[in-house]
């Protein structure tokens, strides 16, 4: 059974970005003219400065068959780059891909759904889209329903469906793709927590049938959960491959557990909205900055922030959510009027007690009520399964649920 | 499992091009199937507009032609005269524009799906097709109406049909490939149709042209450079029994053209077609 099934030989992907040479331009027949050569040019593709980027940078891996390989990286690493050329949606620049077996790609969940088809018309597109015959459809139809609980609303056309109903119908179809290989690009993040469970356990039974399943998440748990093997990406590389939990725990190591302090993109409309977030940090209680918290320890995010205007009614908040989505607290500052200036605002934590494993942190900013600026993940925060001595009361047992905090519980004798 | 090797390798040709085109077959029927569903949803009249479309531009043209007192061959009544002409154009504007919007259009589909591109205008072309096929019943009514009976040429029809096919094809291909990079053709496409319009012969007869005295020889080969001329006279050719030409050495080049861009489209379109999902 450890027969390669997927052989990757020094893959390369290089993408020629485009860069526009600023200068700067003192009369407006200076603009117009430049503007003119650079339409003339623009047509031989001269004026552009160009430069390449690789995406994916000399890759060499195998894997077996019946693996059930999680991608792991950050963001930009290059993951959904190589699950793309794996699915043939592009072609890689140098290198070899060989591939034995029949491969089903689910890079989105709904693709190619059509808002005015009704449900089943859209099973039967997205089936087909996805690889499968008629005949399979037909076969697995009644299943697919099943799995979706949209049996009632099978001839609405999906516009009219509600967007929990649609997800769940899109990932239905996908779920009973029955390829040799199944490679799949985050497509969990979606949907309510009890269908994504249900997802993630339909996964796992497809992969427990003996095929192979390529899955990229930033979901460590998930892919823990699923995954046999792991690869991790850095910067179109390959950093390491081996068993899911060593590569689970390097990846945190290199990343997550090393990052206290997150730099947040200045928005493009930076220049019509009142002002932005730019940074977050997570520190111990102290104002130290530390990058893992041990369980049961307080600690305190601080959230710099720039109004570049006077801004009426101020609202900053700080929401905190699990890597599922399921949200566990928003904490709003006071409404206030804040001249124009630069800020910190520090959200302290020392009564809730979150569980292990990895949160994200939500910002938003308002003004007179209207949001601004929204950050959906603005930061990470590991809350480690080291359980300080300090806070003893307050711990009993690390895996009782997310919320680690106890309740007042009395007994009285009543008979 | 072998039979489902595949070897990705940048640059080199896929062996199975045409082989996987065929595995992929029900994607083909299922987008055509979709394009037609989605086509008529949330209308009141439905699929009357495949006839309704053509039916006015029918009328108008045989208006105008009636009002200038243009010429018509004898014991042809007028109105067929016209509905000859303007099924295949309507036919060929459609296809073509929206064979070369259909990648464009299906753009997260590329994005997201491996599959050979070349279904995509396939399966729009199909659907201009069944169009052609329903809006065909006007030329039906018209000829009882005018109890007008064809002659044993109409058999040639879907000759003339297939050139029909394959200009669109050949030409939509090339544009489609072109449109994912440049979306200038967004705006070259309803240019090109418009005035295909007035140099074809839809709103007159190609005698005029190939029997005109006044008219140097060469303007006549440029004239039949235009492959639509081929298809358009040929239509009439069949539908009329032979009471209009058919000037052979035009209909020859416009065949000759129509099959030279059926190459370059496919050719072009596979040259491109790696590429696609980078840059649209």
């Amino acid at each position: 059974m450890s027969k390669a099934i997927i052989t990757v030989e020094h893959l390369s992907k290089s993408f020629i970005l485009k860069h526009q040479q600023k200068e700067r331009y003192t009369t407006l027949r200076d603009t117009l003219a430049n503007k003119a050569k650079q339409i003339l040019k623009g047509a031989s593709g001269t004026s552009l400065q160009t430069e390449e980027f690789w995406a994916l940078n000399d890759l060499s891996f195998e894997i077996n068959q019946g693996d059930r390989v999680g991608i792991i990286g950050r963001n930009g690493a290059g993951k959904s780059t190589l699950l793309k050329v794996l699915s043939r949606i592009v072609a890689p620049t140098k290198g070899r891909i060989t591939i034995d077996g029949r491969i089903a790609s689910l890079l989105e969940v709904g693709t190619g759904f059509h808002p005015e088809l009704s449900g089943r018309e859209n099973i039967f597109l997205n089936g087909s889209i996805l690889g499968m015959t008629k005949t399979e459809i037909k076969n697995k139809f009644d299943e697919i329903v099943a799995f979706a609980e949209v049996e009632k609303f099978l001839d609405t056309p999906v516009k009219r469906y509600s967007s929990g109903m649609y997800v769940r119908l899109a990932f239905a179809v996908a779920a009973h793709l029955e390829p040799e290989i199944l490679v799949v690009d985050e497509v969990l993040a979606v949907g309510d927590a009890a269908f994504q469970k249900k997802c993630l356990g339909k996964m796992k039974d497809v992969s427990q049938e003996g095929r192979t399943v390529l899955f990229v998440s930033h979901n460590m748990e998930a892919v823990q959960k699923l995954c046999t093997t792991g690869i991790l990406m850095q910067q179109g590389r390959l950093l390491e491959q081996g068993g899911i939990d060593p590569i689970v725990t390097k990846y945190l190591e290199v990343y997550a557990s090393s990052v206290s302090t997150y730099e947040i993109a200045i928005p493009e409309n930076h220049e019509t909205i009142p002002g932005y977030a730019y940074q977050l940090k997570i520190e111990d209680i102290n104002g130290n900055p530390i990058s893992e918290v041990p369980i049961g320890e307080a600690w305190q995010v601080r959230v710099s922030f720039k109004l570049t205007k006077d801004t009426p009614h101020f609202i900053i908040a700080l929401g905190i959510s699990t890597l599922f989505d399921l949200s566990l607290r928003t904490t709003w500052t006071i409404a206030g009027d804040y001249k124009k200036g630069t800020y910190e605002v520090v959200f302290k934590n020392d009564d809730i007690v979150l569980a292990d494993g990895q949160y994200k942190f939500v910002v938003g900013l308002s003004t007179e009520k209207i949001p601004f600026h929204y950050i959906e993940e603005a930061g990470f925060i590991t809350i480690s399964d080291v359980s300080s001595l300090t806070n003893q009361s307050q711990v009993v047992n690390t895996k009782s649920g997310i919320l680690i905090n106890q309740m007042k519980a009395v007994i009285t004798k009543i008979d | 499992m072998s039979k489902h090797k595949i070897v990705i390798e940048p640059g080199t040709e896929n062996s199975n091009y045409w082989k996987d085109l065929w595995n992929y077959r029900g994607l083909f029927y299922f987008l055509a199937w979709r394009d037609i569903l989605v086509r008529y949803k949330q209308t009141a009249i439905g699929i009357l507009w495949s006839v309704l479309r053509p039916a006015l531009t029918i009328f108008v043209m045989w208006f105008i032609g009636w009002l200038f007192g243009s010429s018509v061959p004898d014991g042809v009544p007028r109105i067929l005269l016209v509905c000859a002409a303007t099924l295949p154009w309507q036919f060929f504007s459609s296809s073509f524009s929206e064979t070369s919007n259909s990648l464009i259009a299906n753009s997260n589909l590329l994005t997201k799906v491996y599959f050979p591109r070349l279904i995509v205008p396939a399966s729009t072309v199909i659907v201009c097709l069944i169009d052609f096929f329903v809006s065909f019943v006007i030329l039906i009514v018209i000829m009882i109406f005018t109890h007008y009976v064809p002659d044993i040429k109409i058999l040639l029809l879907p000759l003339f049909l297939l050139l029909a096919l394959v200009i669109s094809i050949g030409m939509g291909l090339y544009i489609a490939a072109l449109n994912v990079k440049y979306r200038d053709f967004r705006y070259v496409i309803p240019f090109v149709v418009q005035f295909g319009l007035y140099i074809s012969p839809v709103a007159f007869s190609s005698d005029y042209v190939y029997n005109n005295a006044k008219l140097p020889q060469i303007v006549k080969y440029i004239y039949s450079l235009n492959p639509m001329v081929g298809v358009i006279d040929g239509f009439r050719w069949c539908i009329l029994g032979g009471k209009t030409g058919l000037y052979l050495p035009g209909f020859f080049i416009s065949v000759a053209i129509s099959i030279l861009f059926l190459f370059i489209g496919i050719w072009y379109f596979r040259k491109m077609e790696k590429s696609f999902a980078d840059i649209i």
